[in-house]
């Protein structure tokens, strides 16, 4: 113990930051995939004298979901149709999705894969003797005829380690360095002093040095990914950071937008991923490309064994490729019902393919298995070293993991957002200006469009550059807007630094400095977020079963953890992020939970269940759940609306 | 499995211009010490062991000992840039060593041109984007049937 009591983090937050105020015509907050796609496409549709400014909380060059890289491109279509994408979706959502974004998405998208590869992304290539070549070898660009390889029909197989760096020059080169701030968090938007549900600003701080910055803008891009550590995860102590999504994705994009107003839909949707078992390394590849099975303890493949399961949800159970959700419902059911570990049969897979290879081919075999995790997932190859699995001599075990939020992977929770302006698409599914949301000047893309999952990297770049042209078109059409702000910028930076004072006020009280009655720390408040969600809103520990009466016991506790979230403490910067970040984390969760209560059916077996209602309801429930928060009342309103079937069966 | 910091290697990046895995960490963990100019993960339970620290280190100072609620001992999974590849070193806890050399980009870094004035948009009100509106083999595809609306 050492006496006084002093923050503990390397740089000290203090009362009095520094008030930066900016005036921008298009605000990017974000910097991942979509918020680089946006960044590459917007000057070339804006004015020489339109401003554009980014904010990123953390570097631009690797950043987001694709910053440690990736080992696939998840959507190329290539030779497939954006008719059949849709349908492909559709299916592996359990029917309720927004046709005409996931349409709008699939005849774009290859755009972006051509330009990574012109920039320098490498991507395997069949070559004339059907063997796969690394991205290096030189043959032909996917654009010029090049001929990827497939992992899935919907997949490309790259060498992605730098996937992220690539596309980050790409956006920086085209928005211009002094157009980027990083390290700057943005934690609420601001609507409006006069024009009511109009965007008007936004508030964040930096991580970097005692500064809040105010920032006036017209049009607004919020595009900073799903939301991670939302349920208690597996690990028990450091694995924590393990997770399967980017640790460092906090929900921000529903909260923000939530809270200024936004319609949201599907937020009950949620992914949980079946991945090798703790480092949460992709099983894509083994499934697809090296044709593995995964087996009980009894050697069974109990997608075989549990087959007739399958045929209890028509038509999702019944595809070619069974909805992801229902194929944890048949891996569930050895889990409880005892017949687990879960192992994939690597050394089957790969003898069986390397019976006709030479030791060469073995020798790039094996490399291109280990490739799949070291471009994505180094974890998992670091378990795999720790625990001596080398994958030709044993097998290793999968697991689904703790539910995770997002909108462009395999899940679709998200924000209610503009579709195309074309004849095609429904007239409730468009009102003017594509990726905006329902909030005038507010557009999102990414993990933040809703009901429109599988866009992966490469769709998110795509959307992103989408709704640049939008936002232009936007702004365009209302240059003379001024933007005006209710609160002064001392009031905002007082909120934005309410957990600084909280902390200053109280820490020399105690002789331990996370241990204080007038305050939680964000590490506590995490943990206590992740107790409840686990409990009571269908995590691992009920086996993702969840009902209307744990519901309610559930926002019991999580209306005192909003009461609390008043008293997070921050010493130093970098707390002030978690803070924010978890305030962010519970906005999203208690949106989560709130349509699951809403949605009186189990639409997701395997991802999640309504013990009290445990059946899909193709009847009453065929259909979105939006929901949608009053800033001036502060009050939730939940309702359905309408699915239109646009793509034929 | 958290980053750690060799003590040792570390200079604190006091010839650069930041200090690079502070600069670089997506999750704003490493951060330097300005009294030792040693860096050091503060938070190694929110650390999504994506290695962006390991291989931007210029001292090679930075590796990862596995999370140790999940991995034994032993284990080592170390990688090595260059501009064009990345190389990396398995150890296994058993001894086993595998060595794998993977290509990362097929430019030079900084080269990329973002065309924005060569590919300058055309018509702000269709449905393209602006490297489709330069490719005249590119047409927007529409649906092939339309069920309802």
């Amino acid at each position: 113990m050492a006496l006084p009591n002093k923050p503990t983090g390397e740089l000290p937050a203090t009362l009095d930051p520094a008030i930066e105020e900016l005036e921008t015509d298009v605000l990017i907050v974000g910097g991942g995939m979509a918020a680089c796609g946006t960044a590459y496409e917007i000057k070339k549709w804006a004015s020489d004298d339109t401003k554009i400014l980014l904010c990123d909380k953390a570097a631009l060059e690797r950043s987001g979901a694709v910053a440690q890289g990736l080992s696939a491109i998840n959507t190329y279509l290539g030779e497939n149709t954006s008719d059949d994408y849709v349908r492909m979706i559709r299916n592996d959502l359990m029917g309720i999705v927004r046709e005409d974004l996931i349409f709008d998405c699939g005849r774009h998208v290859d755009r972006s894969v051509f330009l990574f590869e012109e920039w320098g992304l490498p991507i395997w290539k069949t070559d004339d003797q059907g063997k796969s070549q690394d991205g290096s070898k030189g043959l032909s660009p996917l654009k010029d005829g090049g001929k990827p390889v497939r992992s899935g029909r919907w997949q490309i197989m790259i060498n992605g380690e730098s996937y992220k760096r690539i596309v980050a020059e790409a956006g920086k080169a085209a928005l211009g360095a002094d157009n980027i701030i990083e390290r700057c968090f943005i934690v609420k938007l601001l609507l409006d002093a006069n024009e009511p549900n109009r965007i008007a600003g936004a508030v964040g701080f930096s991580v970097r040095e005692n500064k809040v910055y105010v920032i006036k803008s017209n049009a607004m891009l919020v595009a900073c990914g799903g939301a991670v550590n939302v349920f208690r995860p597996r690990a028990t102590g450091e694995g924590m950071g393990r997770c399967w999504y980017p640790v460092w994705n906090a929900g921000s994009t529903y909260t923000l937008c939530q809270e200024a107003g936004a319609e949201m839909t599907m937020m009950e949707n949620r992914f949980v991923p079946a991945r090798f078992k703790d480092g949460y390394g992709p099983v894509g590849a083994w499934f697809l490309l090296f044709k593995a099975k995964a087996t009980n303890t009894l050697g069974e493949n109990y997608m075989q064994t549990n087959a007739e399961m399958l045929k209890q949800y028509p038509p999702y159970g019944l595809a070619k490729v069974p909805a992801s959700c229902l194929r944890n419902h048949l891996m569930l059911k050895e889990m409880k019902e005892g017949r687990g570990p879960i192992f994939m049969d690597t050394p089957t897979a790969l003898s069986t393919l390397s019976a006709n290879m030479t030791p060469k081919e073995v020798k790039h075999l094996i490399a291109e298995a280990w490739e799949d995790f070291l471009d994505m997932s180094v974890g998992q190859a670091g378990i795999w070293a720790g625990m001596n699995i080398e994958p030709e001599k044993v097998g290793s075990e999968i697991m689904p993991t703790e539910p995770y939020l997002l909108g462009s992977h395999s899940g679709c929770c998200g924000i209610w957002v503009s579709g195309p302006e074309e004849d095609w698409v429904p007239d409730a599914y468009k009102w003017g200006y594509k990726g905006m949301t329902t909030v005038k000047g507010l557009f999102t893309a990414g993990d933040g469009t809703g009901a429109s999952g599988h866009k992966f990297s490469s769709g998110s770049h795509a959307e992103g550059r989408m709704v640049a042209k939008s936002m232009i078109k936007f702004f365009n059409d209302n240059k003379d807007f001024k933007p005006a702000i209710k609160q002064s910028s001392k009031e905002l930076a007082d909120i934005v630094y309410k957990p600084v004072k909280t902390f200053m006020d109280h820490y020399e009280k105690t002789t331990a400095v996370d241990l204080n009655p007038e305050y939680i720390k964000p590490n506590g408040f995490q943990k206590r977020l992740m107790k409840i969600t686990d409990e009571y809103g269908a995590g691992v520990s009920t086996y993702y079963v969840t009902s209307g009466a744990m519901l309610k016991r559930a926002f019991e506790l999580l209306d005192m953890l909003r009461e609390d979230s008043e008293k997070m403490a921050a010493g130093d910067l970098h707390e002030l992020l978690r803070a924010w970040e978890n305030y962010h984390r519970l906005g999203t969760v208690e949106s989560h939970l709130r349509h699951i209560l809403f949605r009186e059916e189990s639409r997701y077996p395997g991802f999640y269940y309504r013990s009290d209602f445990d059946k899909v309801d193709e009847d009453n429930w065929k259909c979105f759940v939006n929901s949608k928060f009053d800033p001036e009342k502060g009050e939730w309103s939940v309702f359905k609306k309408d699915y239109i079937q646009i793509i034929p069966d | 499995m958290p980053s750690f910091v060799d003590t040792q290697k570390c200079d604190g990046c006091k010839g650069g211009e930041k200090t690079a895995c502070m600069y670089i960490c997506p999750s704003d963990l490493m951060v330097l010490n300005v009294e030792t100019m040693k860096a050091y993960n503060q938070e190694p339970d929110q650390c999504w062991e994506c290695y962006s620290c390991v291989k931007i280190c210029p001292q090679g100072a930075i590796a990862v000992r596995a999370y140790s609620d999940i991995v034994p001992l032993g284990g080592v999974v170390q990688p090595l840039m260059s501009s064009d590849s990345i190389m990396w070193t398995i150890q296994f806890r058993n001894g086993n060593q595998q060595r794998f050399k993977f290509p990362i980009r097929t430019t030079a870094e900084g080269s990329i041109d973002p065309k924005n004035d060569a590919h300058k948009g055309k018509d702000i009100n269709n449905g393209l984007l602006t490297d489709e509106e330069h490719d005249n083999g590119f047409s927007l595809a529409q649906p092939i049937a339309i069920h309802g609306k």
